[in-house]
């Protein structure tokens, strides 16, 4: 059981409820994402409460999360999209909080979960279309027509487009969902052959610390992957804003 | 050029007409857009971070990991619509057929799109300005 690198992904009921048939319960899963709701909240409450003109190292690290995340939604989405400011900094943190918070040895992973990742990628598509649609209206179609293509080619060009932003949610979720549970079998897999190599006696000890020093190494790489995740999510859900920001593309 | 006689027009502001005036933050998003436009024409792009050797295995296996999740991305959009087409308007095969080719198109675009190889759709009303690329 404990080398089964699967096993960390487990879902395990702690409090059940049923309502109506439909399975509610608490489940470990449910556990992390409060976790991770309140390990954030936590954070940047205290980091920022007494806050100075010259910042502590925590308060620091609070508004360089907070300048990170408004300087990459302004590249991209432009004064006009700081309006979706608190959604995607929330967005961020939960992200990089939950990956962060997977890192710990016997945590659960939130992200590693494809339907979290889904749901917050729904989410974003989901403000997507409904600014768009209410902003601009019948306008914001305008972004499954490509300028320049001739009239013929629409009948086949649109649908393309059509579905190529249909495909977003799936890409963005698959996107976070693969990294960090490849990443997490790989680390649980390389950390089992240390311990069934050295099962094999002195030459299996001497010979688990190639194992070993993989696992250190693809630790420290998890952690890059972890927070490059939360980035590259919140880069491209600020793209996907820019969509409804400006959907001429002007 | 500044030779002292007359004002010096080769700077910032240029001959342009309106030169001078200060310029709303959407003007200068959109001169932005513009200029990034140009040089991803230009193939003048981002280039990939990590050159380094130590984590060239790494940046593989995200680059491997994005471009097989907007390619799959694609063919499974197509695969569902086409399958909901099928189930609610009883078109069956020809609904799920016909997507999951649009969407084999789709996902191929999604690719191309992410390697900065054909530009992001850029909308009907306005044929310019914003091309964003994809990040890594």
């Amino acid at each position: 059981m404990s080398n089964d690198p699967i096993h960390q992904f487990h879902i395990n009921k702690w409090i059940p409820i049923d309502v109506g048939g439909v399975d509610l319960s608490f489940t470990n899963s449910s556990a992390f994402m409060v976790a991770t709701v309140a390990v954030a909240s936590a954070f940047l409450y205290f980091t920022s409460s007494n806050r100075g003109l010259i910042p502590t190292r925590l308060q620091s690290v609070s508004e360089m999360a907070y300048e990170f995340v408004a300087s990459t939604l302004r590249d991209s989405a432009g004064s006009a999209g700081m309006k979706f400011f608190p959604f995607v900094f929330s967005l961020f943190m939960f992200v990089l909080v939950a990956n962060m918070l997977g890192m710990f040895p016997y945590f659960f992973t939130v992200t590693s979960q494809i339907i979290v990742t889904f749901c917050l990628a729904i989410l974003v598509i989901g403000t997507v279309l409904a600014y768009g649609f209410a902003k601009h209206g019948f306008k914001f179609l305008g972004v499954f027509v490509p300028s320049g293509v001739p009239k013929l080619l629409l009948l086949l060009v649109v649908p393309i487009e059509i579905i190529s932003f249909l495909s977003r949610p799936i890409s963005l979720s698959v996107r976070l969902f693969a990294n960090m549970l490849a990443g997490h079998i790989t680390l649980k897999v390389f950390a089992g052959f240390v311990a069934s190599m050295s099962a094999l006696g002195a030459l299996g000890i001497g010979g688990s610390i190639l194992p070993l020093a993989m696992t250190v190494a693809l630790t420290g790489l998890e952690f890059l992957v972890a927070f490059l995740q939360a980035y590259v999510f919140t880069v491209l859900t600020c793209m996907y804003l820019n969509d409804a920001v400006h959907p001429g593309g002007h | 050029m500044a030779n002292g006689k007359e004002p010096d027009k080769s700077g910032p502001v240029g001959d342009t007409p309106g030169a001078g005036r200060r310029l709303t933050s959407d003007e200068l998003e959109s001169r932005s857009r513009s200029l990034a436009a140009k040089l991803a024409a230009r193939g003048v792009g981002l280039k990939p971070s990590s050159q380094d050797k130590g984590t060239e295995t790494a940046s593989g296996v995200a680059q491997a990991v994005k471009l097989s999740s907007e390619f799959i991305a694609g063919v499974l959009a197509g695969a569902g619509l086409g399958w909901l087409a099928d189930r609610f308007l009883g078109t069956s095969p020809w609904g799920l057929i016909v997507l999951l080719l649009l969407g084999f198109c789709a996902g191929t675009l999604n690719i191309l799109r992410s390697t900065g190889r054909v530009a992001e759709n850029q909308g009907a009303e306005l044929g310019k300005g914003s091309d964003t690329k994809k990040p890594e």
